[in-house]
Order: C-alpha cells, then sequence, then structure tokens
C-alpha cells in the first residue's frame, strides 16, 4: 500500500486531505468529526476581529439535473468570539496531536499580526495561512483579495508574517488577479514557504427575475461574492500550474484548492504540482464522509501506477504544460463512430454541423441533401449503417465521419452521450514533428491568406 | 354568429370511472424538469418521426427543462391541438417512447407522454391565449361527430376563422375520447375540458342528440343533402359502429354486453353496479378486449380472456397485456366460445372450445363459469350514412375511401378521417388525419 503521509514545509500530514477554511471548520466539534471521518488536515475558519454576516449568503448553480455545479458565498470571516475559536483549536489538537491544524489568519494593522499570530500559535497550530483571497466583504476592507490582488502590499505583510511566526507560514492566493505570477513572486520575494490556491472568484450568481435582484438575495439587494466548485477547477488548475512551473515559485510548497470532489481531482492537483490538497464545496454538499472515496482511491491508484508514495506523483504531468507554441503542429487525430455502440442520437452530427467543420453525414442522403444540409466536402462513399438492434432504434442512422475533413477537434467526442462511442484516433500525418517556435526559428512562421498590411511589413523586415 | 360561449359538459356524479386512479399521474414541476433533463435533446430525433403528428419533441421538452412551460405547450398543440388527450392516451410504448434512443440504448426511455400532459396541463389551466383565430372568412363548415377526429378538424378550421357546425348523435360529444378510453388514462370529465377548450378557440357550434342521415325523418336528424347544400365543406368523422356479435346460442339477453358498450356505462352511468358479477370472460384479442378486461379486473372482477389464437398473435399491445395481467386478467389463449349457458335466464357458463388456426375444433368443449360475457371481437362499420354524399366511396371493409395525400373523398366538397377512414386506429392518428384534411380543405377553401 502507498504511503499517503506528506511533508508539507516539515509538517507531517496523515493524508493530504485537507479541510479549507470555511464553514465545515468552524467549531471545534466540526473537525474533530472530520479527523474521526479521515480528514488529514484542516484550515480553520479564518480568525480576524468579529464580523457580522448577512442572511442569505450562498447561491448555488446548477446543470441539468445536477445540483451545484458552482457555489458563490457572500460571508465574512468567522463570526465566532476569537477566543472560543482559540480554546477549540488548542483542544483539537491535543486531541489530535498527530493531524496537521492550519490557523488562516486575516487582519490588518502590523500589531494585529503580531498579535494574532502568537494567538494562533499559542493553540499548537502547525500551521499559519495568510488570507489574501476573499473577494467579497473584507476586500472593501482592505483586507482579503485587497491584499492578494497588490503584489507590494502583499509582500509587506508576508514579510511581518515570517517575522513574527515560529511555524511555517502559507500564503492563500486569489485567483482574481491579471497574473498570477505576480502574487506568486512576490510571496517568494517575502520568503514564505508555500502558497495555496485558488480562493474564490469574484461571482453574480444570477438575477431574481420576478423581483429584478442578484442573487444570493439580501432583502431587496444583492453583492458579489466568491465563487468555488466543481465549476472552477479547470481555472483553479491553470492558476496553480502557472507557478508549478515558474522557476522560482515552483520551489514552493503548494496546496492546491478549487472544485475538488474527489481522489481523481486531487490526483490530478498533486500531478500538476501540489503537495497537499484542500476541499470546501463537495464537503458543504455532501459532507465529510466523501474522504473515504479520495483516501482509497489515491491510494489504489498509486499502486496501480507503482507509485510508493503521493510524493512520486507530485508535479509529474507540469512539464508537459507547455506553451502553445511547443506544441506539435503535425500531430493529427479524426474522430471514430464504433457502430455498435451507437444509438442514433445525431448529437455528433448537429455539433459538428454548427460547431465545428461539418464533417460528419447521415448516411441515406442524396449529395444534393448533403449541399443543401450545409456540407461542402461530399465524401464518395457514405456507408449506410443502421443502428444495430443491440444498442440502437430500429430505423436510426450511423453517422459518418470524413476523415479526410475531420480536423480532430474533439467536439462530437465530448457530446456522444454514450461512453468510449466516438474515439479519437491518431493518424500518421506523414510530416515529422514541428512546432510553431521552431517555425519561428526557420523562419517560416508565416500563414499566407492573411491582411495585405501584415504581408508588406514581413517583405520590408525580411 | 357569435363566438360560442364555451359551453360545460357534465357527467352524472357516482360513475364508475371515477375510481379509477390514472396510471400515469400528472407530474409536479420538480419530477417534470428532471425527467426533461434527462432527455438528450437529439438532432433528427427518432421520436419525432415516431409521432404521426410529428410534434417537436426533443424541442418542448427542452423548453420544460428550462421552465418555459407555456412555449413547450405551443410546440405541442400547434403540432397537435389534441396533446391533451394524446398525452395521457397515446400508447407511447410503440410510438415515440418506443423510437426513444434510450429504448434502443437498454435504457428507460423519456416518459414522453408524461412530460407532454404536464406542459398542456400546467398551461391550459393558467387559461392562456395561446393561439388566436383569424378574422371570420363566412365560410361554414359542417363536422359529423364529434369525436378526435372531427374536434380536432374544427379547431384548426376555427383558428383559420372558418364557422364550424358540428353534428354529434349522441348526448355526450367527444366520440370514443370521451366515451371509451380506459378511465386510468383519461376519464370523460378531463376529455370534455379539453373538447371545451377547443370549442373555445373560434367560431365552433356543437349541435349533440343531432344525427346525420341520408334522409331526415324528423327532428334529431339532418339529411346529408341539406348539410352539403348549406356549407362550403364537409368533414366526416363518423368513427366506428356497435360492437361486434358472435352468433352463438345464448348471446341475447342480460349479461352479455358489447365491450364498448360496457365502457361507455362504466363512463357515463351513475351508479352502475356489476350485481352478482365475481367472474367475467372477455372475448377478444385486441386492445379493447384487453381494456375491459382490465377495467372490469381493478373493479374486482376475476377476468378471463377469451382469444382464439395464440398470444404471439394477439392484436392488443404486448405493454396493455403486461398491464393487465399485473392487475389480475388471465389470458386463456386457443379457445373461442361456443354457446353462452344460462339459468333461468341468468348468464352461468360459456362453453369454450379448443381452436386451430382460430378454428374451433368439435368435441373439446369444456363449460366455465362466468356471470358476465363481453364481446370485444370488433366494431360494425358507421359509414352507411357517407354514401348519402354523392361521389363518397367505401372501400371492401366499409371504410370511407380518400385520397391519403389530402383526405379528400370522392366528393369534392367533402374530406373525411379518424377511425371510419382508417379502421380503427389511436386518437393522435385522428388528430394527424384532421391535420391533413383541414390543410386541403384550407386550400380549397381559399380558392386555390
Ligand atoms: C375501448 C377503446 C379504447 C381505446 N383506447 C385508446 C387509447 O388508449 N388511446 C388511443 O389513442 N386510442 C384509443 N382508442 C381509439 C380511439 O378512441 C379512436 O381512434 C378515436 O376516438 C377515433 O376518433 P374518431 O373521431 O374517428 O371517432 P370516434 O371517437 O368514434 O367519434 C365518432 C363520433 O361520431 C359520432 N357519429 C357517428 N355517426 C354519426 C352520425 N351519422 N351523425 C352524428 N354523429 C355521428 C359518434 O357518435 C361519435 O361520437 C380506443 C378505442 C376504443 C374502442
Ligand atoms: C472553442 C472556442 C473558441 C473560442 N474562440 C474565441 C475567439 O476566437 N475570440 C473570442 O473573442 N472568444 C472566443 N471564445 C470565447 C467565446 O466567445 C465566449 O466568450 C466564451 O465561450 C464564453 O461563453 P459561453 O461559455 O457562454 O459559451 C471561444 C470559445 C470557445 C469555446
Ligand atoms: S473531431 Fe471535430 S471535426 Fe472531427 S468529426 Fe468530430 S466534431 Fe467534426
Ligand atoms: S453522438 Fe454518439 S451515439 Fe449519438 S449519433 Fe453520434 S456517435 Fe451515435
Ligand atoms: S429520442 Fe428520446 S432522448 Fe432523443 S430527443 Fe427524443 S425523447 Fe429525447
Amino acid at each position: 500500500m502507498a504511503d499517503l503521509s506528506i511533508d508539507f514545509c516539515g509538517v507531517r500530514s496523515p493524508n493530504p486531505f485537507w479541510l479549507a477554511s470555511a464553514p465545515p471548520t468552524n467549531t471545534g466539534d466540526q473537525v474533530m468529526r472530520a479527523f474521526d471521518a479521515g480528514w488529514g488536515g484542516a484550515v480553520w475558519k479564518t480568525l480576524g476581529n468579529p464580523i457580522v454576516n448577512v442572511t442569505s449568503r450562498f447561491g448555488g448553480i446548477d446543470y441539468g439535473n445536477t445540483r451545484l455545479m458552482g457555489l458563490n458565498n457572500i460571508e465574512l470571516i468567522t463570526d465566532r468570539p476569537l477566543e472560543v475559536n482559540l480554546r477549540e483549536m488548542r483542544e483539537v489538537k491535543r486531541r489530535y496531536p498527530k493531524h496537521t491544524l492550519i490557523a488562516s489568519l486575516m487582519v490588518e494593522t502590523k500589531e494585529e499580526w503580531r498579535e494574532i499570530i502568537r494567538k494562533a500559535e499559542d493553540t499548537g497550530a502547525d500551521l499559519l495561512e495568510l488570507n489574501f483571497g476573499c473577494p467579497h466583504g473584507m476586500c472593501e476592507r482592505g483586507m482579503g483579495s485587497a491584499v492578494g490582488a497588490e503584489p507590494k502590499v502583499l509582500e509587506e505583510i508576508a514579510r511581518w508574517a515570517m517575522e513574527f511566526a515560529k511555524v511555517p507560514v502559507i500564503i492563500k492566493l486569489t485567483p482574481n488577479v491579471g497574473d498570477i505570477l505576480e502574487p506568486g513572486e512576490a510571496a517568494v520575494r517575502a520568503g514564505v514557504p508555500a502558497v495555496s490556491l485558488i480562493n474564490t472568484v469574484k461571482s453574480l450568481m444570477g438575477v431574481d427575475l420576478d423581483r429584478m435582484v442578484p442573487l444570493p438575495r439580501v432583502g431587496n439587494a444583492s453583492t458579489n461574492g466568491g465563487y468555488c466548485g466543481p465549476a472552477v477547477k479547470p481555472i483553479a488548475l491553470h492558476l496553480m500550474s502557472q507557478l508549478s512551473r515558474h522557476p522560482a515559485c515552483g520551489k514552493l510548497a503548494i496546496s492546491g484548492i478549487g472544485g475538488i470532489s474527489h481522489w481523481r481531482d486531487a490526483a490530478e492537483f498533486i500531478a500538476l504540482g501540489a503537495t497537499s490538497v484542500q476541499v470546501c464545496t463537495a464537503v458543504m454538499h455532501y459532507g465529510y464522509r466523501i474522504v473515504e472515496d479520495m483516501i482509497e482511491g489515491l491510494s489504489d491508484f498509486l499502486d496501480e501506477k507503482g507509485m510508493k508514495s503521493v510524493s512520486e506523483l507530485r508535479g509529474r504531468a507540469v512539464p508537459a504544460y507547455r506553451e502553445w507554441g511547443e506544441l506539435d503542429l503535425s500531430y493529427k487525430l479524426v474522430a471514430k463512430i464504433d457502430a455498435d455502440k451507437c444509438i442514433g442520437c445525431q448529437l455528433c452530427y448537429v455539433a459538428c454541423m454548427d460547431g465545428s467543420h461539418q464533417c460528419i453525414h447521415l448516411p441515406g442522403r442524396t449529395e444534393e441533401e448533403s449541399r443543401r444540409a450545409g456540407h461542402t466536402h461530399i465524401p464518395k462513399d457514405i456507408p449506410h449503417r443502421g443502428v444495430t438492434a443491440k444498442a440502437g432504434t430500429p430505423g436510426a442512422r450511423v453517422p459518418f465521419v470524413d476523415e479526410q475533413e475531420c480536423v480532430g477537434c474533439n467536439l462530437c467526442q465530448l457530446v456522444c452521450p454514450v461512453p468510449e462511442c466516438i474515439s479519437m484516433a491518431e493518424v500518421p500525418s506523414g510530416q515529422p514533428p514541428e512546432t510553431w517556435n521552431d517555425r519561428v526559428a526557420k523562419g517560416t512562421d508565416f500563414v499566407p491568406g492573411g491582411l495585405e498590411a501584415t504581408v508588406a511589413a514581413r517583405k520590408r523586415s525580411s | 354568429m357569435r363566438v360560442m360561449e364555451p359551453k360545460r359538459f357534465e357527467l352524472p356524479p357516482g360513475r364508475a370511472e371515477e375510481g379509477f386512479q390514472d396510471k400515469k399521474p400528472l407530474y409536479t414541476p420538480a419530477e417534470a424538469v428532471a425527467e426533461a433533463n434527462r432527455c438528450l435533446y437529439c438532432s433528427e430525433a427518432p421520436c419525432i418521426q415516431a409521432c404521426p403528428t410529428a410534434i417537436n419533441i426533443p424541442e418542448f421538452i427542452r423548453k420544460i427543462g428550462t421552465g418555459n412551460t407555456q412555449g413547450a405547450a405551443r410546440t405541442i398543440l400547434s403540432a397537435n391541438i389534441l396533446g391533451q388527450s394524446c398525452a395521457q392516451v397515446c400508447p407511447v410504448e410503440v410510438l415515440c417512447a418506443g423510437s426513444c434512443v434510450y429504448t434502443g440504448w437498454g435504457r428507460e426511455p423519456i416518459n414522453i407522454g408524461r412530460l407532454q400532459r404536464f406542459a398542456v396541463e400546467a398551461t391550459l389551466a393558467r387559461k392562456p391565449n395561446l393561439f388566436q383565430a383569424k378574422p371570420p372568412t363566412g365560410k361554414r363548415i359542417a363536422l359529423v361527430g364529434s369525436g378526435p377526429a372531427s374536434i380536432a378538424a374544427a379547431g384548426l378550421l376555427a383558428l383559420e376563422g372558418h364557422t364550424c357546425i358540428i353534428h354529434e348523435r349522441k348526448a355526450i360529444p367527444g366520440g370514443l375520447n370521451s366515451l371509451g378510453i380506459a378511465p386510468y388514462k383519461l376519464k370523460g370529465p378531463e376529455a370534455l375540458r379539453e373538447l371545451e377548450w377547443i370549442l373555445s378557440l373560434g367560431r365552433i357550434e356543437l349541435r349533440t342528440g343531432v344525427e346525420v342521415v341520408e334522409q331526415a325523418q324528423g327532428p334529431g336528424q339532418v339529411s346529408a343533402s341539406e348539410l352539403l347544400a348549406s356549407h362550403d365543406a364537409v368533414f366526416l368523422g363518423l368513427g366506428l359502429g356497435a360492437d361486434s356479435r358472435l352468433g352463438i346460442p345464448g348471446e341475447e339477453g342480460e349479461g352479455v354486453q358489447g365491450a364498448t358498450h360496457l365502457i361507455e356505462r362504466i363512463k357515463t352511468e351513475a351508479g352502475l353496479k356489476l350485481q352478482g358479477v365475481q367472474r367475467a370472460l372477455v372475448i377478444g384479442g385486441g386492445n379493447t378486449a384487453l381494456d375491459i378486461a382490465h377495467e372490469l379486473a381493478l373493479l374486482g372482477v376475476e377476468v378471463g380472456m377469451v382469444y382464439r389464437r395464440s398470444e404471439k398473435e394477439m392484436g392488443g399491445y404486448v405493454h396493455e397485456l403486461e398491464g393487465a395481467r399485473l392487475d389480475g386478467v388471465r389470458l386463456v389463449e386457443n379457445r373461442q366460445p361456443v354457446e353462452i349457458l344460462r339459468e333461468g335466464g341468468k348468464v352461468v357458463a360459456v362453453k369454450l372450445a379448443a381452436t386451430r388456426d382460430g378454428k374451433p375444433v368439435p368435441g373439446t368443449e369444456e363449460q366455465v363459469p362466468a356471470e358476465l360475457v363481453v364481446m370485444a371481437i370488433g366494431q360494425e362499420r358507421a359509414t352507411g350514412v357517407a354514401r348519402a354524399f354523392p361521389g363518397v366511396e367505401l372501400d371492401a371493409r366499409g371504410r370511407v375511401k380518400v385520397e391519403p395525400a389530402t383526405h379528400r373523398t370522392g366528393n369534392a366538397k367533402v374530406w373525411s378521417g379518424g377511425d371510419c377512414v382508417n379502421g380503427g386506429k389511436e386518437v393522435v392518428n385522428a388528430a394527424a388525419e384532421a391535420k391533413i384534411a383541414v390543410r386541403d380543405m384550407q386550400r380549397h377553401l381559399a380558392g386555390e
């Protein structure tokens, strides 16, 4: 069995699965139940000066029959008295010494930072996480993402923290920036050993069209909140990987956050450079129990791949994340439809017709009908394959991919409702591998058919 | 003529049909959205091709999913004005849902009928102005019969601005839609509410208790020639006639009933009691036989269904047989009644003979006790009156002959559709045929 324990800036954690600073880590009772369920660590709901919250606080976005594809919130940091939180943190650490306890902090002045860091460390917290990410409410008061989006301010506060703290410091970053490397590099300059990302994405969840008030609604008004949940995972993966592959930022320990719901999501974050991962929405949706699958799934996956520990997985996919200019222009895929699996829904057809390259044909049409439907290239032979009895409706037809015209975009495969019905097959292009950057180097980075001004400028410079 | 106030047709309370529960009840909004979201929104969808009225099914289902329920109803009703009753009575298992890609995939097909019912019922309950009749054209059209075929035709003609006068010989309009459909699918009042909605769409007058005959003898009758003379066009929606009889000894007298007659009593008669009936034998293997057998079983009667051939040769739908069996109906295959036995006038048993190739084999008779025998071996034709319209012809099976593409008969002013043309299909076929006929009538009335 693979070793799931991790070393995060010298702190050992039983596994990489931590609860993110959020309602699931509001209280000691909750955190202890989470540890009992199997979570390896918990970032306490952000501490600071007491605040008041509004009602309501959350908005959700569904997709089809799937609830909470995304979640948004407008709640602030902890609304409990500081002393109560500190007492419960101390109790948790006493009862669960091997689990990782992280104090999340957000205050304003240097003196406040000095005091809260001391108090947090007194509880026995293993790590500190500075919340420079919250994009609603607190940022209006100059905290949270107002700090995360200002590299200079971030760097200054991070330096204070490094001065005051005895335990390792993590900076939690906001995705609401133009370039994540700016706050990342500021963190490096301040000398912090770790970052976590992403905090939530600024969002409005929708509009109550009867009241004409955006959502979530507080009386007859709303405000922008922070967006999270499965929908933000791709955004989080990208921002995190930007740091992972950066020469300096890549040396920081990273705690990956954003849309993680199961072991596979976690494995992806780790493969792109995370040492630990943090979860909020999935726990708010389904409860602490989801960690069972995360532990088991990751462990089996590592075993299957012959990896002995989580650290062997870490960063494995980073080298394959490249600039567009480094991708092989000669690589070619075409779509193949498995006639035995097709159910004849024609979704691939309509997607390729209207959303891609008009190269999926319906059998049984005359050339004239095909042209009228919008095809410009008509293959000589469009086999008439009926959907087979096993999987399909009598009379339904299996569409046909004109491989000559297929650009291998994946769209049809993405829309096909039947698993493994459409596959993307590699076909030889007959060309040696060549990237755009290769062409730039050779001076062949020019595709004819463009603007006259461009052609003229090119002539002048050569 | 002023637009008729929507008239309400009432059935007496205390009907046996009231005790039946819907097999496919109305979805709640949440159920409808969840089911709608399961639909793949197929392109060139096979379900559309399987609908005789070609409702754009993926489109209306998507609209339910987005909360655009009224738009869904508009999509449905503009393709099929009888969208409400069709949603409840269509044998979707062999039509749209039977062709749903999920069916072929070996999964539960989309519940198209229930979604359609939800969209139309939820929308019509809010009395929206979905359709606006065109200004009056002054053209008058006579319709004979008020079954689904005539009602659909009248609704579509009224929307074009024509004046429609429907003649129905019975006191309760609606044809088999109000008098014949199994009450666990659609009850009389539901059919009548839909009918009243269609009447409200434009200038439609419904005259009940008026029979169209060759030569009127008195009140309650109108002559075919008179209809032709006083209208710009005529539509014949005659349906089928009375239940056929076997012609075996003992058949005459109480205790033996025709299936559609008995169903009509279940649906319309106050306080109908099947006094002393514990066991019933239903004779026949079609859908009408399955329906009455199923209805009797749900009324607590022990029902045997006697069919002269084998199960796989039955005309009734497999899914209907399955449903009837679940509710206790027993199928007796390869048997035929040869005599009905009575004691003191009351039916006590039926003498059944084994059959070979659907014919009784002498010497194989056995007695099966029963207090009620229901004949469901088909319906006679009611098309005789059609001949009174010069040029209208019947085929060898008594069906009104029409041009399939136009549903026009041999008389240039007479169109026809529904059971009297197709020999007995479904409500949705009547609606589809009415649509074809109206398209052609419209061309004719517009003087093309
Ligand atoms: C027992 C039974 C169950 C059925 N169940 C279903 C089902 O579940 N789903 C489904 O889709 N279909 C079902 N059908 C079939 C469906 O009811 C018919 O296909 C449909 O009603 C045909 O409509 P129509 O207008 O052609 O005829 P009908 O509904 O028969 O209407 C004809 C009308 O014309 C009137 N009429 C006839 N002659 C004259 C005249 N000379 N003057 C005045 N009026 C006249 C009749 O009184 C009648 O009201 C069922 C049929 C039966 C018998
Ligand atoms: C395959 C693809 C290619 C796109 N290309 C462009 C582009 O060339 N220029 C542009 O302004 N937006 C482009 N977009 C972004 C879209 O215009 C749109 O802003 C984005 O998809 C968000 O809208 P949606 O998610 O509602 O579809 C592209 C989107 C997709 C999916
Ligand atoms: S991969 Fe893209 S271009 Fe090729 S058939 Fe599929 S949708 Fe069309
Ligand atoms: S999307 Fe898939 S199942 Fe549907 S027609 Fe295309 S290949 Fe067949
Ligand atoms: S075939 Fe089924 S899944 Fe496809 S559009 Fe029709 S109802 Fe929806």
